[in-house]
């Protein structure tokens, strides 16, 4: 399977898959990491900010590989994990509304609300649909000209974008059914707060390689200065472990600089045209991070000339936001503890009931070490 | 073009000019031939009556590697096979929306008629119902087979034992990423659903008197949901080797691009056998003789299950076991 690409050169994508799964070099590669790991001091912390690496650590079993004195830990990096409960409340109230069709990413689904998920909303009578692209409820949105088509908008820079063309393809066909419920979030933020947050023990960030794509590698050189090592890395094990090499020589060498080893994809400058895109139809606002608060700057609400399409505008009742109790999401979202520290993992939370929203997306933490890190039930 | 009108599902003269027209020369077996209210079957050999029923709703109905008419019948063939039965007698009942194209019933018909005579069974009894446009997506199948399984043939999971192995017949996780690919407009060469009969593959094992323990055709959910299932019910422990895992090249890239796991996709030609370890290479053997079983391969083991362990793990590429879970929720829906 060979593709072009749009600068002109050819990929053979096979092969470039198994060069970055080849386990040989995968240990290779672990060797560097033990050797590298002898000259630390003391123990490090290296995050993850991406849903998709926290997968892709579990799925290969990276994490029970490092040495003692490397602890791989899992930040804010699940969109839906990181949505507060108040904004699902909204979404749920919205699908209540007889001439609303909301449509959603299936991630969303089986999210708490504080008074049930959508998916329960959906079978109470609420017409729900789930997407794969924009482009599935912007066809929904012409399907169904007589009712408003609200499409959830979640994730990060990623998909921003997507929600943005859909917007723009509305636009210039003069779509007055689609609308969106703003509830994206931008990345740098968080991370320059896990980075002042004193609690958070963080020596090193792999940063995110589908946000890096957008937002560009140059994004993370404030938290560089900050003195955090950064490398932007793909996502298949070499490309991890490849970072984790990276962040150990800077610790080591003292050094705090972003490295981009997924140059692949990610440019320093990121994609203008999508960044532009973004910029048309939104601005940044103060956002709630669950786990983390409010953050100034991290959110994507909708331009003033665009409140038509702005669904968080239509009036309806709210009830109280209620977070589930015992719950330990928010540490788990800082990365302050593993996921099993938490009470209720896998005791009245797993993927089929679960309680917080890291459990229920299947790129949150919790979901992802019940998945891929529990080798025993009891 | 002809299209299907709902006169097609009434039970009058369209629906007889369809059945004598379309259905009898395709199928056309002596028992279907005699168009009674049921067929009256040829004595029963020796042995257990197997009877297993599934209904066919995939979407898109035609796909690289079969159609709907093809799916309806491996799916109810292979339920029989892997249950240690040799297939007979299907019966093949349809649910058409009204302006179906006619050319495409005749895609499904022949899809239907080539997939039974490869599985040697019979297709003895139908029905078409025509509901109308709009309530339907073109055409849904339901069929129900009847196989017997001879004496003294006795496979269950509770058979399985530590040290046994986990062989697969073929490349995994075809079926489930072709749909996938198609809803996504991915196209490839290479890319193809295993929609086919597996019983000669699982016959030849009998015929080679194989002590079989167990089988069974991953489909919905795929092989890491089987697995559990058969793990479960056994009490023992399998695992599986990312590394001995046959998953074809096409394949791996939908997934890669789509972010699925080839171990959760379906198959729909395929079987997964536990046999005694010594007797590996000979099934292997066994199903290396049929173009369907080129690609058999041992893909994992059993083991004894102590208190509290997971079910099945996956050795992964890197040499660390971690848990193959059953999948979460709905994986896609209308793959079959």
């Amino acid at each position: 399977m060979s593709t072009p690409s749009n600068s002109g050169f050819s990929v053979d994508i096979n092969a470039l898959r198994e060069s970055l799964f080849d386990s040989k070099a995968g240990r290779v590669l672990l060797k560097q990491i033990e050797k590298l790991a002898v000259g630390l001091t003391a123990p490090v912390t290296l995050m993850e900010v991406c849903g998709t690496h926290t997968h892709a650590i579990a799925a290969a079993g990276l994490r029970r590989l490092m040495p003692e004195k490397v602890r791989l830990v899992s930040g804010p990096g699940c969109p839906v994990c990181v949505t507060p409960i108040g904004w699902v409340d909204h979404a749920v109230a919205l699908a209540a509304l007889p001439d609303v069709i909301v449509t959603t990413f299936g991630d969303l689904m089986r999210v708490p609300s504080s008074t049930g998920t959508l998916e329960e909303a959906r079978a109470g009578g609420s017409d729900i649909r789930i997407c794969y692209s924009t482009r599935d409820a912007l066809q929904i949105a012409r399907d169904n000209p007589e009712r408003r088509v609200i499409f959830l908008a979640v994730g990060f820079e990623t998909t921003a974008p997507t929600i943005a063309g859909a917007l723009a393809e509305a636009e210039k066909e003069g779509l007055p059914n689609f609308m969106i419920l703003p509830g994206n979030k931008t990345m740098p933020g968080p991370l320059r707060v896990l980075v002042d947050d004193e609690t958070v023990d963080l020596n090193g960030l792999l940063c995110p390689g589908h946000v890096s794509v957008i937002i560009g590698s140059d994004a993370y050189q404030q938290i560089a200065a900050a003195g955090v090592p950064c490398a932007v890395v793909g996502f298949a094990p070499n490309d991890v472990l490849t970072g984790v090499i990276d962040l150990l020589e800077q610790i080591l060498g003292e050094k705090s600089v972003v490295t981009n080893l997924y140059k692949r994809v990610v440019k320093p400058g990121g994609n203008p045209a999508a960044l532009q895109l973004l910029d048309h139809f939104f601005e940044t606002t103060d956002a709630d991070w669950r786990g983390l608060g409010p953050i100034a700057d991290s959110g994507l609400k909708l331009r003033p000339a665009y409140a038509h399409r702005d669904a968080s505008l239509i009036d309806v009742d709210l009830p109280i936001p209620q977070e589930p109790k015992g719950c330990r999401c928010g540490e788990v979202l800082r990365g302050t503890i593993n996921p099993p520290d938490c009470p209720l993992f896998g005791k009245g939370c797993d993927p089929q009931h679960a309680v917080g929203a890291c459990m229920v997306s299947s790129e949150g933490t919790c979901a992802a070490w019940y998945r891929h890190e529990r080798l025993v039930t009891t | 073009m002809k299209q299907i009108l709902l006169a097609h599902g009434a039970g009058g003269r369209l629906t007889g000019d369809l059945v004598r027209d379309t259905f009898v020369p395709a199928f056309g077996g002596s028992v279907l031939s005699q168009l009674g209210d049921s067929a009256i079957l040829p004595e029963l050999p020796p042995g257990r009556v197997a009877f297993s029923t599934d209904g066919f709703v995939v979407e898109p109905n035609i796909f690289p590697g079969g159609n709907l008419g093809e799916i309806s019948i491996c799916g109810t063939v292979n339920d029989l096979a892997v249950a240690g039965a040799t297939p007979l007698w299907l019966s093949w009942a349809l649910i058409l929306e009204e302006g179906l194209d006619q050319e495409k019933l005749a895609v499904f018909v022949q899809g239907a008629k080539a997939a039974a005579e490869l599985a040697g069974v019979e297709i003895v009894a139908g029905d078409t119902k025509v509901v109308p446009r709009g309530k339907g997506d073109e055409a849904y199948v339901v069929t129900a087979g009847i196989g017997v399984v001879p004496p003294g043939r006795e496979l269950g999971d509770q058979r399985m034992q530590p040290g046994d192995v986990v062989i697969a017949s073929g490349p995994l996780g075809d079926h489930g990423a072709t749909i996938l690919a198609c809803r996504h407009d991915l196209t490839g060469d290479e890319l193809k659903s295993d929609c086919g009969p597996v019983q000669r593959l699982t016959q030849t094992l009998f015929d080679h008197n194989i002590d079989v323990r167990v089988m069974h055709d991953p489909t919905r959910g795929g092989a890491a949901t089987t697995c559990n299932e058969a793990a479960v019910n056994s009490g023992q422990r399998i695992i599986l080797e990312a590394d001995q895992i046959p998953v074809r090249a096409a394949t791996k890239g939908v997934c890669e691009l789509l972010g699925m796991d080839p171990l959760y996709l379906a198959c729909e030609g395929r079987v997964l056998a536990w046999v005694p370890e010594h007797q590996a290479d000979v099934t292997l053997a066994a199903w290396h003789q049929f173009p369907e079983g080129q690609g058999a391969a041992i893909i994992g083991s059993v083991h004894e299950r102590r208190p509290g362990q997971v079910p099945v793990t996956l050795r992964t590429r890197f040499g660390v076991e971690r848990p193959l879970d059953l999948l979460a929720g709905t994986d896609l829906p209308r793959i079959c």
